[in-house]
């Protein structure tokens, strides 16, 4: 079949359920569990659906994940050289990815994630009380789920809050898939210029800080070089606030629609965990999967992928998947979902899914006890959605209590 | 029947499932990487089979005991 034949990914059908990864119109396209769909940068991919496919491809090494290699599945064209790969680690394969990951790996372990929950319920606490001093009716996005994360990771790196503004504006850019690529190139100038201020800054006042410590353990080492450390901090800057606010936003407008799970998870903290991996495996909000590229030959789902092909994993259907999820467009929060692939797989799995897992749990249980009249104040059916962006999620979630 | 638990820190990725899993059996080390706290644990087969399946980084082995 020719590649202007085949379907264009990622769907684009309208859709007015937020909760559904792939509407019917998009998903008869999907004739098995390896299928090939177009780009919107005129190449294709492999599409993997299953979840037992995708765990087997994103943990083997024969797949890179390296975007400069000619033929990587892009969804926009890339808007910058290879200079700016600097530092971003999700885009490095082997040992090169292992060396900049690791600087992190204590600062995420869940010791450390459980010594600052303190600090988390701080930010959920101070939200919340923007939130009420904002409405009712007030915009739940605005004040509350997009501060929280925010709040945590400016704290952890040491990035001011009071610039919060500025760099959400930028990051949401970066992540739009539609994004004029002169204004995206813009985005990650203004960013990088951002971060490299901050870095001068730290070099020459040491700070406690996540980049404070960087630039006196690893760069002042010469371990890390400064555009390693701008490409780092953009990236956990980046991943840090986007990937939760839209969890937590999406998250209360599916327990609004809930009030059993709602009010349960009011009355019983001890379900918030379970909850939470559920909510992570039902929502999936990295809609657009991950792209990698195959370095030989590979069988994934009966099917060969050749040397030198794309291929895209598709989490939210592979979460989805009845084999390992029984009813799995059905959320439950009392089933086992802890084999969700919502975080990823293999050795780029999120470095951040403690913090992220905290965040919900306390952030969700906080907010269900300090509004118990907690209303959805619009259409559901009418919210705008973030649809062109790499992270899904609700433009505006406006609640009443 | 007890397992063998073995864990292979040049491939962990830090992202701490085991730990999650299988607190008893698992650690993370001042690096933020894997450390097994007990290598024959005698209740924990079943969290060691997950434990295994879990680790997005492959870093984990248990030999003896039932299959996952």
């Amino acid at each position: 079949m020719l590649t202007e034949d085949l379907p264009l990914f990622p769907f684009r059908s309208p859709g007015d359920n937020p909760f559904t990864p792939v509407t019917g119109t998009d998903l008869r396209h999907l004739d098995g569990p390896v299928t090939r769909v177009r780009l919107p940068t005129g190449g294709w991919t492999w599409l993997v659906t299953r979840h037992a496919d995708v765990k087997q491809l994103l943990r083997s090494d024969a797949f890179s994940a390296d975007m400069s290699s000619p033929n990587f599945p892009l969804l926009r064209p890339a808007p910058n050289g290879p200079r700016n790969r600097s530092g971003g680690f999700i885009r490095m394969d082997g040992d090169e990815h292992l060396r900049l990951r690791r600087m992190l790996t204590a600062e995420f372990m869940i010791k450390n994630i459980r010594r600052i929950e303190p600090l988390i319920t701080d930010a959920v606490g101070s939200s919340l009380d923007a939130l009420a001093a904002a409405g009712p009716p007030a915009d739940l996005v605005e004040h509350f789920a997009l501060p929280v994360p925010s709040l945590v990771i400016c704290h952890l790196l040491g990035v001011p809050y009071a610039d919060h503004a500025f760099f959400q504006q930028r990051s949401a850019i970066l992540l739009d898939q539609s994004a004029d690529p002169l204004k995206l190139r813009d985005a990650i100038g203004e960013l990088r210029g951002y971060l490299a201020d901050l870095i001068e800054a730290r070099r020459q006042q040491p700070a406690e800080d996540l980049i404070g410590r960087l630039v006196t353990e690893r760069v002042a080492t010469g371990e890390l070089d400064a555009e390693e450390l701008i490409g780092m901090s953009l990236l956990l800057l980046i991943a840090g606030h986007e990937t939760t606010a839209n969890m937590i936003g999406l998250s209360t407008l599916l327990l609004l629609q809930h009030p059993e799970h709602l009010a349960a998870l009011r009355d019983d903290e001890d379900l918030a965990d379970g909850m939470v991996e559920e909510l992570l495996r039902y929502l999936t909000i990295v809609r657009t999967g991950l792209p990698r590229l195959a370095r030989r030959d590979v069988d994934v789902g009966g099917h060969t992928v050749r040397a030198g092909e794309p291929v895209t994993a598709l989490l939210s259907l592979a979460n989805r998947d009845d084999d390992v999820f029984a009813g799995g467009d059905d959320f439950d929060p009392y089933r086992q979902a802890q084999q969700h692939l919502a975080f990823g797989f293999g050795v780029h799995q999120c470095i951040g899914q403690p913090l992220a897992r905290a965040e919900l749990r306390i952030a969700l249980v906080r907010l269900v006890r300090r509004f118990p009249g907690l209303a959805l104040a619009a259409d559901p059916a009418k919210l705008p959605q973030r649809d062109t962006s790499i992270v899904f999620g609700l433009a505006e979630l406006p609640v009443t209590w | 029947m007890s397992v063998h638990v073995a864990a292979d820190r040049d491939l962990c990725v830090g992202a701490g499932n085991c730990v999650l899993t299988a607190p008893d059996v698992f650690d993370q080390d001042e690096e933020g990487l894997v450390a097994v706290l007990d290598t024959d644990p005698a209740a924990a087969a079943d969290r060691v089979a997950q434990a295994v399946d879990l680790c997005p980084a492959g870093a984990i082995t248990a030999t003896g005991g039932k299959t996952p």
